[in-house]
């Protein structure tokens, strides 16, 4: 038995991993974390805050387990950690991960700190994973603690969460990954808890109408700049770097034939670099500020992965491990440590600002990874890198 | 087991009030002629004068309300639209930054209405108001002002006798809201010379949901609601017996002790506040001098302290507090009586009552004094320290 805090978000995950925890005989405390000050469509009249919605499924679907209900207002420090450099690492011609961002800096910096800080031995969300201790399902929170992926491959989310510490890990529980997505919804259907037959959220949750470059427009100035292809003729103009992602295909504007690709962006000289699908092929990253589930590098061969739900392909990290930070171009944060990763076969559009992720050669457990800051590039444009906040 | 620091909000109901509710839950219609309507209205009127006597007023300036809320929007809406009926111009009205939403959102819906012009008095940083700046605020167009006797959050103290006695000098009506005050407070609407008062019966040992209006004789008031023409057509509605008699008896009981509930809660408030305010980060808050402050309250100030965790670890702790408002989704928002005074920090109010004990004041002391200082968050101290546990 164990004083766990779970994090729920109204969704039907959390409501049944809270009810998981109950049935375990874990004292259980709900928390809803108010992250994203949304328009006020979303919000009660006349009270300038708060997503209710979401808000009330959870305090109903606590209310239905009878465990005590907290809403914790951590929208400054979700502005702050994940917000604010959501736009930046965009204007600095990367492609931020905001939940990883958030998972690392609000619900483990953050709400772990304060629920172990109030005396919970652990920290319970619906994320779809699963911890595992010398082989065996975590059900008590502890150490040498595993993060492997879940059971439904469809929804495995060790990704977002490779940013956990060993000692983070300790402290967690994740009693959702276990089962497949229609067992969630049945067990909530049986519990009587009416975020059963709720939809699943893909989109970022502070954008809800899913129109990321319509919510930069709204925060980061228009910065023409011309759009060129691999001989560095100019193809066309945008207003604005943040507008584009690597790997992107639409809405480039272009009026051609042949299917291009954005290849590359780079925010200093606000190059937008488009080409076919072979100069997307990456073969190596370099991920600044690693961080390892079972605190230390892996050694060997592992499984890489670059993005939430895309295909992990083999390769190693560098030999020679870490290499001291020095100069980089557009980045800062000069002492951090950095690795590279060398990947067996190429990956394709590889983002700068989104996770590598590395698993083990079995492509079971989750090792830990860190934020891309550099990766192969097609050749005649400068390597850029970036530091995402 | 919890340690209840709330009766600020809620205090438990008295023997007498509880007894009298059974009595006449089962009440006829006060207004019947049959005889256990009269029954009924006897009770009623009894209440009534029972009011008055503990009030220092005429049982015929009692109006029973639903709750303060009911009782200040009478007063406040009542009155000033009574002026503006006998006024060409539109009335004024003049209250303070610090009052309950009670009185001040029905005020602001009259100056949006048009209905009054409004001027509303900053207080000071203890939360208290200065009489002079009231004073000054007045027009001859003022048709009524509204300043509270204690505020509820700080359990600040205003001087209403001073006040009375330069608006009375003037002509102005005065209402008060003295819902916080009336537990540990004299309350004498006489000799504060007072035109109008409101009072909540659970603040003193009442039920929920009745509430005390009392308007001075040969004030114009106009009625919220109309109806069957209870209460001299100020109140319409039946009469609510049991509430009632409840309200009058937890009131008998309340004025009854009040004097050694005073001189004891000072003791206990004072021994809790200098404990707590032992520990980094936490300061009290309102007035220092404790004949303008409710011996009831302690109202803290936490340097880095989120209003939830504060709320979480007071709930795992047993210990029952104030530390705010919820907003509709549930998490807190800010206090607006605090901005008016311009402080900052995350606000606790432990308040206590008639049920209070040394015993319960210790048990805050040790539960308090271990908890605050976990739920600071400087952040970087807060992330050393778990990975030091863990390891």
């Amino acid at each position: 038995m164990a004083r766990v805090l779970v994090a729920m978000s109204g969704g039907v995950d959390s409501a049944v991993a809270a009810a998981l925890l109950v049935e375990q005989g874990h004292e259980v405390t709900g928390v809803h974390l108010k992250l994203a000050d949304l328009p006020l469509d979303d919000q009660v009249p006349g009270h300038g805050c708060c997503t209710l919605d979401d808000a009330q499924d959870a305090r109903r679907a606590a209310q239905v387990l009878g465990i005590p209900y907290y809403v914790w207002d951590l929208s400054a420090v979700f502005e702050q950690e994940v917000q604010q450099p959501f736009a930046t690492t965009y204007a600095a011609g990367a492609t931020p991960n905001p939940c990883v961002t958030c998972n690392e800096r609000v619900k483990y910096a953050a709400l772990l700190e304060r629920a172990l800080a109030l005396g919970f031995d652990a920290l319970a969300t619906g994320h779809h994973a699963r911890l595992r201790r010398a082989g065996v399902p975590v059900t008590e929170p502890g150490p040498r603690t595993e993060l492997v992926r879940a059971a439904d491959a469809r929804k495995d989310q060790s990704y977002v969460l490779y940013v956990a510490t060993p000692q983070q890990l300790a402290h967690t529980l994740l009693p959702v990954g276990e089962l497949p997505k229609e067992r969630i919804r049945s067990i909530a259907a049986e519990r009587g808890l009416r975020v059963a037959n709720k939809p699943d959220s893909y989109d970022v949750c502070f954008i809800p109408d899913g129109d990321t470059v319509g919510y930069l427009a709204e925060r980061l100035p228009a910065e023409p700049g011309p759009i060129v292809d691999a001989d560095g003729e100019e193809l066309g103009t945008h207003d604005g770097v943040w507008r584009f992602t690597v790997g992107q295909r639409r809405g480039l504007g272009l009026d051609h034939h042949e299917r291009r690709f954005v290849t590359a962006v780079d925010a200093t000289s606000r190059t937008v670099r488009v080409g076919p699908r072979e100069e997307l092929a990456c073969h190596w990253a370099e991920l600044e500020g690693p961080t390892w589930t079972r605190g230390v590098a892996p050694t060997g061969p592992v499984r890489v992965q670059i993005r939430a739900h895309g295909r992990s392909v083999p390769g190693r990290l560098a030999p020679g491990g870490s290499t001291p930070g020095g100069s980089t171009p557009g980045g800062s944060a000069s002492d951090a440590e950095r690795v590279r990763v060398q990947l067996e076969e190429p990956v394709y559009g590889l983002a700068l600002g989104q996770a590598a992720v590395l698993y083990t050669a079995d492509d079971a457990v989750c090792l830990g990874g860190g934020r891309v800051t550099a990766a192969e590039r097609p050749a005649g444009l400068p390597l850029a890198s970036v530091s995402p906040g | 087991m919890t340690t209840y620091l709330d009766h600020a909000a809620t205090t438990p109901p008295r023997p007498a009030a509880r007894a009298a509710l059974d009595s006449w839950l089962a009440a006829a219609n006060a207004s019947a002629t049959h005889l256990a309507g009269q029954a009924a209205r006897v009770a009623v009127e009894e209440a009534r004068e029972s009011v008055a006597t503990a009030l220092g007023c005429s049982p015929h300036e009692v109006v029973f309300t639903s709750g303060g809320t009911e009782a200040d929007n009478l007063a406040v809406k009542g009155i000033t639209w009574a002026a503006r009926e006998r006024s060409r111009g539109v009335p004024h009205l003049v209250t303070t930054a610090v009052e309950h939403p009670a009185v001040l959102d029905p005020a602001r819906w009259l100056a949006e209405r048009g209905d009054v012009t409004l001027t509303v008095v900053p207080p000071g940083r203890d939360g208290r108001v200065d009489v002079e700046e009231v004073l000054a605020a007045v027009r001859p167009a003022t048709a009524l002002v509204s300043v509270m006797a204690a505020n509820n959050e700080l359990g600040a103290v205003n001087d209403l006798g001073v006040l009375a006695a330069g608006l009375a000098e003037r002509g102005v009506p005065l209402h008060t809201d003295a819902v916080q005050a009336i537990a540990t407070l004299e309350v004498d609407v006489a000799r504060w010379g007072v035109d109008a008062l409101a009072l909540s019966a659970h603040k003193f040992g009442g039920p929920q949901g009745v509430g005390v209006a009392v308007l001075r004789r040969g004030l114009p008031v106009v009625p919220l609601a109309h109806g069957g023409g209870q209460d001299r057509g100020v109140r319409s509605g039946t009469f609510a017996v049991a509430l009632d008699a409840a309200c009058a008896a937890a009131l008998r009981a309340a004025v009854a002790d009040r004097a050694d509930l005073r001189a004891r809660l000072l003791t206990l408030t004072d021994r809790l506040a200098a404990a707590v305010t032992a520990v980094e980060g936490v300061r009290r808050s309102g007035p220092t001098d404790p004949s303008w402050r409710l011996a009831s309250h302690v109202h803290l100030l936490l340097d880095d302290v989120e209003p939830t965790a504060l709320a979480l670890g007071l709930d795992a702790a047993g210990v029952a507090a104030s530390s705010g408002a919820a907003c509709g989704a549930g998490a807190t928002k800010a206090s607006p009586v605090l901005e008016a005074c311009g402080l900052q920090g995350t606000p606790l109010r432990l308040s206590l009552g008639w049920t209070s004990t040394a015993a319960e004041v210790d048990r805050a002391i040790d539960v308090l004094t271990d908890l605050l200082p976990r739920l600071r968050t400087s952040r970087g101290s807060a992330r050393r320290s778990v990975v030091a546990e863990v390891r």
